[in-house]
């Protein structure tokens, strides 16, 4: 009988060994894996919203954009609820973070930081489980100044548009708003019927704002394409006051096409040749048709894509297959066709020169490559996080400025400026004078029409520009401002008149503030 | 006056000394894990923290003095284990309870861990040794088999989630076969003494028993088959079956035993899953619990017992921060899952130690008593326990089909509770008798 109970417990041992096993498989092996089903979502959504989720605030450390706060109600399920004070101030930077919509912008690309689940938690979540301490997740730190921030919306008032301020020898992201914002305060709390409600009135409106027009939508450049043009024909050896000749519209080779300048008006008074410097100040887009067309196509694509434009073959290719520039946020980077696309198309050479036909950017791409001029020639990567500190204040991660190598070369960079501060002084860009200040700036004025001709509907009006640019001075803001659909002045915009006042006011009130 | 006398009270007094060692240590525990509880759901611990306290230490120190002064040389671990298990048992249902706004199924729970302390209390007095039930074999047999079978009856017999495990009194509704295993255990101890010699002995053809012998067998599973289809319980069915089979062999010493048991195991089985349509679907969920189609259907609850465990992890989420009232009936069937996911593997592995534990000390209170019959019953009360302990984690885990039976002494359940505290107090006699013999004997 002995022998029968022994070898009983050794069964049980046995037994309770296989349950040991499956444990182990569920709760360690197979455990991502199996919580990782769709069908445990609701429970995940809980998980997340009972730890305290980090904040994420401005560069003054004080200005909350988000934060976790003790659901009032303690019966809910969900122990903390996200607030956003700033409502849609920042709601396109800081994105949502709903139970039914899941995330987006910060929330999302520094959740694992946010949330507390990064390597770099390990030791602190182990010292908070063994201490009993609720798990707090890491604040983010961000480059956005707040008074900044409300000068843009104040500046862009009821235009839709949007406006991107950088610091040019950081990258870093001082403001950048896009109007309309949008709250993100009820897609992040309130009942499922609230969320869904305030979700479906924002996927409903025409003017996307979920989508930012800072950095996701994608615009002709128009104009401000000469920023690259001319970036190019520098870096060719073509100086500012090498001549070009000055027809009153530019015949295009291998079609009957012609390209005119803005409003069909003459450049530089109809003189027989125009220097490139006077050209640029006046926007004439009879010359840098000249100018893209001499270049080609190679030189052309190859000093967008330095600039950080993505290579695209239009018309099969559209969309950016090879991302150049890196940003926190998704974003679109500016797109330029690959000289392959210009293949016995050289009308098309002159029209991308100017801005047009396939040329894409929004205003981050085009802030990006004033920041680049402004920093003598070298390009930093836009930054919007400097860092994450865990729930005792300590530093656990750091974003350093991100250098994306040169566009152009110094000396390209220092006659850009010369040529850029004349814009302002004496161009199409007086609109953006700040007394006592140099600033040097580029005006673009995008038709709205596609292939269409002379359709009635308005502009889209463009400004970029950087201050202090006087000799010697470092440039300590870069802004770019598009204004859709020519703002109130509608087909009577163009960029020096509706976008320029904006810039002005922004890098007036970084400047002065 | 003997030699051995002086050794032996100093054993006595080390294991008490040891025993209420480890009951401390066990009614902290439990308070502790009722602490977090109220602490991860709400922030603050529970505000009747200090009233249970004082009830549950109480209760449990009452129950030790119980064993002290009637039972004075019982193993020291088996109480002291019991009281965690259902002081964590009540933890997770207040917990569980209170989720779903229903503290007074909690309470409840309590008031039922109460009347199973006293129901121990009561055996461990009445009964002063357990060789006094081995002289009513056949009367606690057909008081099991009746037991066994009341929920039959109809007027008095219901189902609740189609099984028809209930008795309605009137005054009181519970779970009679929770008891009737208890006397069948006994019955069998003593009828299995008795003939023991003359099972053993007899061999048929190919080394089988007899047929004459196979009479108890097929008794036992006619019961079990019985207890299956009418009463539609596969969980009671199989520990009956199971608990028999472990019994006649360790009796016998015969592996036939054990072959013959696992043949008609089968074939019962066999019949149940032609007879009864959930059986069916219980197999169909354990392979597809987690398909697409099952996943938010038939499957869902043991999918989310599955997701609870992998939620939890390594350490778990802690005490009142998960979310396991996804699962449905998750206070009786999964409240093993609920400990996985706020507690993780770890918590688990503890818990399943802790069955380990019981199971060990009553093995070894079988191979310490002197006695067929309590040999004998050691064993089969501890099988009891273990077979239910397996049953319902494997279940749970998706190791074998799941059949619904309470996880003893944590999980929800009133009738369990006190017919577990049962089992312990005669294992705990037992284990007194043991020695009492051996120095008396010496």
């Amino acid at each position: 009988m002995d022998r029968q109970i022994r070898r009983l417990g050794f069964a049980f041992v046995g037994l309770f060994a296989l349950l040991f096993a499956q444990v182990a498989y569920i709760q360690v092996f197979a455990a991502d894996r199996i919580a990782g089903e769709p069908a445990n979502a609701a429970r995940q959504i809980r998980a997340e919203y009972s730890v305290e989720r980090g904040q994420i605030l401005a560069a003054d450390e004080r200005t909350v954009l988000a934060e976790s706060v003790k659901n009032p109600d303690p019966n809910s399920v969900y122990h903390f609820i996200r607030k956003y004070p700033g409502r849609e101030l920042y709601g396109q930077l800081t994105g949502y973070y709903s139970r039914i919509y899941g995330f987006s912008g910060l929330e999302d690309a520094m959740d694992p930081y946010l949330s507390g689940t990064s390597p770099e938690f390990t030791a602190q979540n182990l010292t908070d489980i063994l201490l009993g301490r609720p798990k707090v997740g890491g604040t983010v730190l961000t480059t956005i100044v707040p008074d900044l921030q409300r000068v843009a919306r104040d500046a862009l008032g009821s235009h839709q548009g949007a406006v991107v301020a950088l610091d040019p020898g950081t990258g870093d992201v001082l403001a950048m708003y896009s109007n309309p914002g949008y709250d993100p305060n009820p897609l992040s709390t309130g009942t499922d019927d609230q969320i869904n409600a305030a979700w479906n009135a924002l996927i409903s409106d025409p003017e996307r704002p979920l989508i930012s027009k800072a950095f996701q939508e994608l615009y002709l450049p128009g104009s401000t394409f000469k920023l690259v043009t001319a970036s190019a024909a520098l870096e060719n050896g073509w100086g500012p006051d090498k001549s070009w000749p000055n027809p009153h519209v530019l015949d295009l080779p291998q079609s009957s096409s012609t390209l005119q300048n803005f409003g069909n008006e003459l450049c530089n008074g109809g003189s027989t040749t125009v220097a490139m410097a006077q050209a640029f100040e006046h926007s004439c887009n009879v010359t840098f048709g000249e100018i893209g067309l001499r270049l080609g196509a190679d030189k052309l694509s190859q000093q967008a894509f330095r600039y950080g434009f993505c290579p695209i073959l239009p018309p099969d290719q559209v969309t950016c297959t090879q991302p150049t520039i890196p940003f926190t946020l998704p974003w679109n980077n500016g797109r330029f066709p690959e000289p392959a696309y210009f293949n016995e198309n050289l009308p098309k050479v002159a029209l991308s020169a100017v801005g047009l036909d396939n040329d894409k950017q929004n205003p981050l791409q085009l802030a990006l490559e004033s920041a680049a001029i402004a920093n003598g020639g070298l390009l930093y990567a836009p930054r919007l996080v400097t860092e994450v500190r865990d729930s005792t204040g300590r530093t656990i991660k750091e974003f350093g400025k991100q250098d994306y190598g040169h566009p152009i070369s110094v000396h390209t960079a220092d006659e850009m400026r010369q040529m850029m501060i004349s814009v302002v002084a004496s161009g199409t860009g007086t609109a953006a004078q700040i007394p006592g200040i140099t600033v040097a700036g580029k005006t673009g004025t995008a038709t709205n029409c596609g292939p269409v001709p002379n359709c009635n509907v308005p502009p889209n009006a463009w400004f970029t520009a950087f201050a202090p640019a006087g000799s010697g001075q470092n440039p300590s803001i870069a802004v770019a401002v598009i204004v859709l659909d020519g703002g109130d002045l509608g087909s009577e915009a163009t960029g020096g008149l509706v976008a320029a006042p904006i810039a002005k006011q922004v890098m007036h009130a970084y400047l002065k503030g | 006056m003997s030699a051995v006398a002086v050794p032996a009270g100093a054993t006595e007094s080390r294991r008490a000394r040891n025993g209420f060692g480890l009951l401390i240590l066990a009614v902290a525990g439990s308070l502790v894990a009722y602490a977090l509880q109220g602490l991860g759901l709400h922030g603050e611990v529970p505000s009747n923290l200090a009233v249970y306290s004082v009830l549950f230490a109480g209760a449990s120190l009452g129950g030790w003095f119980v064993i002290r002064y009637t039972a004075r040389s019982a193993d020291p671990a088996l109480y002291p284990v019991a009281v965690l298990l259902g002081g964590l048992g009540l933890a997770m249902l207040y917990r569980l309870m209170d989720e779903r706004g229903r503290v007074d199924i909690a309470r409840d729970q309590a008031v039922w861990l109460l009347i199973g302390l006293a129901c121990f209390a009561l055996t461990l007095v009445i009964v002063r040794d357990i060789r006094q039930l081995d002289a009513y074999t056949y009367t606690i047999g057909l008081a099991g088999i009746v037991l066994l079978l009341l929920p039959i009856v109809p007027g008095i017999g219901y189902s609740i989630n189609g099984a028809r495990l209930w008795v309605n009194l009137g005054f009181l509704q519970f779970q009679p076969a929770e008891f009737g295993r208890v006397l069948i255990v006994i019955f069998l101890a003593s009828y299995l003494s008795q003939r023991r010699e003359l099972l053993a002995a007899g061999v048929g053809r190919f080394g089988l028993p007899r047929v004459k012998d196979l009479g108890p067998l097929l008794l036992a599973w006619g019961t079990s088959l019985a207890v299956l289809l009418l009463e539609r319980d596969v969980g009671a069915s199989l520990l009956l079956f199971g608990v028999f089979v472990v019994m006649m062999w360790v009796a016998t010493g015969r592996s036939s035993y054990l072959l013959l048991g696992i043949v008609l195991f089968a074939i019962g089985a066999y019949i149940g899953w032609l007879a009864l349509p959930h059986i069916q679907e219980r197999v169909v969920i354990w392979f597809h619990a987690l398909d697409p189609k099952n996943v938010n259907g038939i499957g869902y609850q043991l999918a989310q017992g599955w997701f609870a465990f992998a939620s939890g992890g390594m350490v778990g989420t802690g005490l009142g921060l998960g979310s396991p009232t996804f699962i449905p009936y998750v206070g009786s069937d999964f409240i093993l899952a609920a400990f996985g996911e706020e507690l993780g593997m770890l918590g688990v592995a503890a818990i399943l130690l802790l069955y380990l534990v019981l199971i060990g000390r009553g093995l070894r209170i079988g191979l310490e008593r002197q006695d067929t019959f309590g040999k004998l019953l050691a064993v089969g009360l501890t099988t009891v326990i273990g077979l239910q302990v397996f049953t319902i984690a494997a279940g749970v885990l998706r190791l074998i089909p799941l059949t619904g039976v309470p996880l003893p002494l944590v999980s929800y359940g009133g009738t369990s509770r006190v017919a577990t505290f049962v089992i312990l107090a005669l294992l705990i006699r037992a284990s007194a008798g043991a020695w009492y013999r051996v120095r008396k004997g010496t």
